[in-house]
């Protein structure tokens, strides 16, 4: 193999894994270290400037990072990573005279935002300091997209949402809300150097079976009734509820229902148990809720007697899988079943919908009806028109968006100065600095500690069911939060390896807990993961190989795949040829971010100076 | 500050015929210097007693004093261990071994514990062939002491600071074979390759078997001049030839070219396979051996691998005739059966 680039920022950024995992590339391990020292601001500012929201995706964030988490490769559960993130917004304190300070001297340049979602949030946060005049369209009442009208209230208090949405409105944004944008043209017609499509997947995906329309006065579609009841239109349902789907949406309604007065709700899916889209811990908060999960359940009609709905009738079906490991739902040929309910929740899928989105005026869609996006620009085919979040590709997630807009105003800010979108996009912020400071020391906490994840406590249930409103989970507190945060690894302390100062004494080899490092004669890939230590086998995981080696000509491996980063290799090297580096990478967003992480400089201020903000 | 290990392991590590993972092997976290040689050795013989698949218990460490007489502490936790006096591990390596044969007594010590101090001690124990592994970490200086020149400093060779030895080295692979060594090979702690089937061998061998192994002392011994250094070893070595050590009945797979085998029959059935690569010596051969040693000496080239074997050892129990239990299993009756068993033997003396 060829020795290791790690001048490629990529490279190392790939080892942190939760920050390579998660789609705005938040610096994970460098806040949780914070968190462990106590410094709540400082943890919730590195994560405003990467995530927008810490305090709502501290509660409910997809977490595509913990998943990814090396913790879960080596002990039985990754960090709670996403529930520190809430330790910090919890315990923050004042943060707002460390956020960019208006007015800001404006730049004679005006961006409209359409949909008040997480997306066009992220735009109006990143561009408003440089001086844009920014523009926000939203049909409700108030900012927050899905996150206000769809997330219910007892995972995401309306207090914390909107702490943190008036916290980018502060910044000088000029909000449109009620207003529902009806044409992109009239819009286009105005003088907007750009706008900014964040309108999200607002349909609810409908239900085509027998009795359908009968039954409508009892049957409702998730993501509409989820909103009638956050806007307080709804406050009631009947006693027997079914949810028909298997997602996140469904696990929202079932547990919205058992607030409503729901007594004996259930949801029933499709698919197998395990196969469930629903989050992990989304399918356990609901059946903590005495609700019953059955699978493999196809609804085949509505009954409706006397033009009542009283219930639904299911095939049994178990899933098959060819020798593609394509999936197949078949039929096991037993009768059907019948469960009987007062009101059916259709939670069986969202879609994208743009009638608003005029077809001539040079925004292309595909054959999906989904605008064509450039996947790192955002851009459309409509020059001055960008997509970013749920509209873009469809439905994803929070943090998703927040990634989105982020990239979406770097193109705006790109576009607004006449400069190319791709070739004159900036590289990432990356530095790398050696954490020694004597010969069993690190600036970090190197020492692993190895108790298990903490869980988070909730409120009972004799509180929560009555009232739709109590928040289920408590957070950890600060003494749990300490101890979850010493769970981690620190991935972004990065073990840099000098082959030339390295004299084959094999301490490093021999002291390594798990095995990572290896001395032999260079092959090709495959050949040399057969032949490290321990086989490397994890191939998402790279290979770190050095150049040859000064006595022996061998070369240095290290499979990256479950180091510890404990540094105990670079204690023992008599050489220093090996060192601990701290790695630090931050997504480049408009404007310049001047502000150093606290490992290198222990000062965190967001401060961006484009054109016209003041630091 | 970090003196801690984690306890954490690869979760893919592989387990031996006894189910245990290679960490069931190892010791206390080193307090030896960062890079000394002595902790790959201590590597090396966990790897190797995982690999043979020996029950920890089965197992008495013994050492000496110094850095190398310190390591026990560092492989093998789940063993027995004696820690004795500067130079004396050999008598209390006899006593025990006199005591339980059923034991692998796997004896640690260092030029300065062997070669000067305890040099009467190891000459004896050698003549007598006790059944034991003594493996002696060779790194031409006193570690422990801050670096003096030891009796294995080659003549000629420059201290750390700046002193050159004038005094001829005590080579002890040779001296062990001249005094009836049965097993003697020499390596060095950066070749694990060769290291680990050696020790293997080592500790398959029934009667006295020394491992003289180079092992640079990176503190005071690793300097520019010194004989002992990481680099002067690595340019320095002559390999006798490779071997694969395969356990009872396991078939070894490696092939090499045909004329250059030896397969040696261990007395347990398994087998070491011997694959020469210098030429005009024999391993069976105690003169060829001592032969061979001299000459690469002469060329200033230090021989490693298998030197010298004897696949008719016989070793002390056996010359002494002794009892086959040890004696932890006899009844007091038997250890102690009474006066009048006395009285026959003073009378049988008479
Ligand atoms: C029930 C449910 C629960 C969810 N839970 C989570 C969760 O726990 N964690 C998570 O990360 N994600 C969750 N999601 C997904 C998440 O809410 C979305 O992915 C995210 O909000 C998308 O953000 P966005 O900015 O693209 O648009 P949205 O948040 O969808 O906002 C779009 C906004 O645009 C407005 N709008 C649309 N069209 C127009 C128009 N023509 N004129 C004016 N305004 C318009 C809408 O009123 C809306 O306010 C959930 C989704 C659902 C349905
Ligand atoms: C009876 C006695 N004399 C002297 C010493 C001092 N002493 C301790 S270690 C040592 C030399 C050890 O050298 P070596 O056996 O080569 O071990 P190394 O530290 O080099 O591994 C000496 C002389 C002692 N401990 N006991
Ligand atoms: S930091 Fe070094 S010693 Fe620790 S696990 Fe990683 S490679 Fe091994
Ligand atoms: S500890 Fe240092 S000098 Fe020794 S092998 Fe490892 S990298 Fe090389
Ligand atoms: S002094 Fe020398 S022999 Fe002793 S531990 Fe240090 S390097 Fe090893
Ligand atoms: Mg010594």
């Amino acid at each position: 193999m060829k020795p290791t680039d790690i001048s490629d920022p990529e490279y190392f950024h790939k080892v942190v894994d939760c920050q390579y995992a998660c789609p705005a590339h938040t610096p994970v391990p460098e806040y949780i270290r914070l968190i462990a020292e106590g410094k709540y601001t400082e943890a919730y500012m590195i994560n405003w400037d990467s995530n927008v929201f810490p305090g709502i995706l501290g509660r409910t964030c997809d977490r595509p990072c913990e998943p990814a988490c090396r913790r879960g490769r080596i002990d039985e559960e990754p960090v709670a990573i996403c529930r520190l993130k809430r330790v910090a917004a919890d315990n923050r304190g004042d943060v707002e005279p460390l956020m960019p300070q208006g007015p800001f001297k404006p730049n004679g340049k005006k961006v409209a935002l359409i949909g008040a979602g997480p997306a066009s949030l992220t735009v109006a946060r990143d561009l408003a300091p440089l001086g844009y005049e920014i523009h926000l369209f939203d049909e409700q009442f108030k900012g927050g997209g899905f996150m206000l009208s769809q997330i219910p209230a007892f995972r995401l208090p309306e207090r914390v949402l909107d702490e943190e949405v008036n916290y980018i409105l502060d910044l000088g944004i000029h909000t449109h809300f009620k207003h529902y944008v009806s044409s992109l043209k009239d819009v286009l017609e105005q003088d907007y150097e750009a706008v900014f499509v964040g309108t999200g997947a607002p349909r609810g995906r409908e239900l085509k079976i027998p009795g359908r329309e009968e039954g409508d006065a009892n049957i409702h579609i998730g993501i509409n009734w989820l909103g009638s009841v956050a806007f307080e239109h709804t406050s009631k349902i009947g006693k027997t509820v079914i949810v028909l789907g298997g997602g996140n949406t469904a696990m929202d309604c079932c547990r919205t229902a058992r607030r409503l007065g729901g007594e004996d709700v259930k949801v029933i899916v499709r698919s197998p148990y395990q196969t469930m889209k629903a989050s992990p811990w989304e399918k356990e908060d609901a059946q903590h809720e005495d609700i019953p999960i059955i699978d493999n359940h196809v609804p085949k009609s509505f009954v409706v007697e006397n033009g009542r709905l009283k219930g639904v009738t299911f095939e049994k079906v178990e899933a098959k899988y060819d020798e593609a490991r394509k999936r197949s739902l078949v039929p096991t040929g037993e009768p059907e079943v019948f469960y009987p309910a007062d009101d059916v929740l259709v939670a069986i899928g969202q879609e994208n919908a743009f009638p608003w989105i005029e077809r001539n005026i040079g925004l292309d869609f595909d054959k999906w009806e989904m605008p064509v996006v450039d996947k790192t620009t955002f851009q459309s085919t409509h020059p001055k028109v960008f997509f970013g979040g749920d509209a873009a590709f469809g439905p994803e997630n929070v943090i998703t968006a927040v990634a989105h807009g982020h990239q979406a105003a770097v193109s705006i800010d790109l576009l607004c100065h006449k400069k190319n979108l791709l070739t004159e996009r900036l590289h990432p912020m990356v530095n790398l600095v050696s954490q020694k400071m004597g010969i069993h020391e690190w600036a970090y906490d190197s020492e692993i500690d190895e108790y298990d994840r903490l869980v988070v406590p909730q409120a009972p249930k004799t509180k929560t069911l009555v009232n739709r409103k109590q928040e289920v989970e408590l957070g950890f507190d600060p003494l749990a939060g300490y101890e979850e945060a010493k769970r981690c690894l620190n991935c972004d302390v990065q073990t840099v390896f000098n082959a030339p100062k390295c004299i084959e004494c094999d301490a490093c080899v021999d002291i390594c807990p798990t095995a990572c490092i290896t001395f032999t004669a260079n092959e090709e890939e495959p050949e040399l993961r057969q032949h490290t230590k321990v086989p490397a086998l994890n191939l998402t995981q790279d290979l770190y190989v050095s150049e040859t080696l000064p006595q022996t000509k061998r070369i240095m491996v290290k499979d990256e795949d479950v180091c510890l980063h404990c540094g105990l290799c670079a204690e023992r090297c008599p050489t220093a040829a090996w060192d601990m580096q701290a790695f630090w990478y931050n997504v480049t967003k408009a404007g310049e971010v001047k502000f150093g992480p606290t490992m290198i400089g222990n000062m965190v201020q967001i401060t961006r100076n484009g054109n016209g903000a003041t630091p | 500050m970090t003196y801690v290990r984690s306890t954490f392991r690869h979760p893919a590590l592989p387990k031996n015929d006894l189910g245990y993972t290679v960490d069931y092997y190892e010791g206390s976290l080193s307090t030896l210097c960062a890079g000394c040689g002595h902790d790959s050795i201590n590597a090396a013989i966990v790897e190797a007693c995982w690999e043979l698949n020996i029950e920890p218990h089965k197992v008495a460490k013994l050492s000496g004093i110094g850095c190398s007489s310190k390591s026990p502490a560092y492989f093998l936790s789940n063993s027995h261990g004696f820690n004795s006096v500067h130079g004396r591990m050999p008598s209390v390596a006899t006593g025990a071994n006199l005591a339980n044969r059923d034991l692998i007594y796997f004896g640690v010590s260092g030029d300065g514990d062997t070669a000067s101090i305890g040099m009467g001690q190891f000459v004896h124990v050698v003549r007598r062939n006790l059944n034991m592994v003594y493996l002696v970490m060779n790194n031409g200086c006193y570690g422990l002491t801050k670096g003096q020149d030891s009796a294995t400093a080659d003549a000629g060779s420059k201290s750390k600071a700046g002193s050159v030895n004038l005094f001829e080295a005590i080579d002890l692979a040779s001296l062990a074979i001249e005094l009836g060594a049965t097993f003697v090979g020499q390596s060095f702690s950066g070749d694990k390759e060769q290291l680990i089937p050696l020790l293997k061998a080592a500790m398959k061998h029934k009667g006295f078997a020394m491992l003289n192994v180079i092992s640079p002392c990176v503190t005071f011994n690793n300097n520019p001049g010194s004989t002992k250094s990481y680099d002067y070893v690595r340019e320095h070595v002559e390999i006798t030839g490779t071997m694969d050590f395969a356990p009872m009945m396991k078939e070894i797979t490696a092939s090499y070219e045909a004329g250059s085998i030896n397969d040696l029959t261990m007395h347990d059935g398994s087998i070491i396979r011997l694959h020469k690569l210098a030429k005009d010596w024999d391993p069976f051969d105690p003169n060829s051996a001592m032969n061979a040693i001299h000459h690469a000496k002469r060329k200033g080239e230090i021989l490693t691998g298998l030197l010298y074997m004897d696949q008719d050892s016989i070793e002390l129990h056996e010359m002494l005739k002794t009892n086959e239990k040890p004696l932890n299993l006899l009844s007091k009756f038997q250890l102690c059966p009474g006066s009048e068993t006395l009285a026959k033997i003073n009378a049988g003396l008479r």
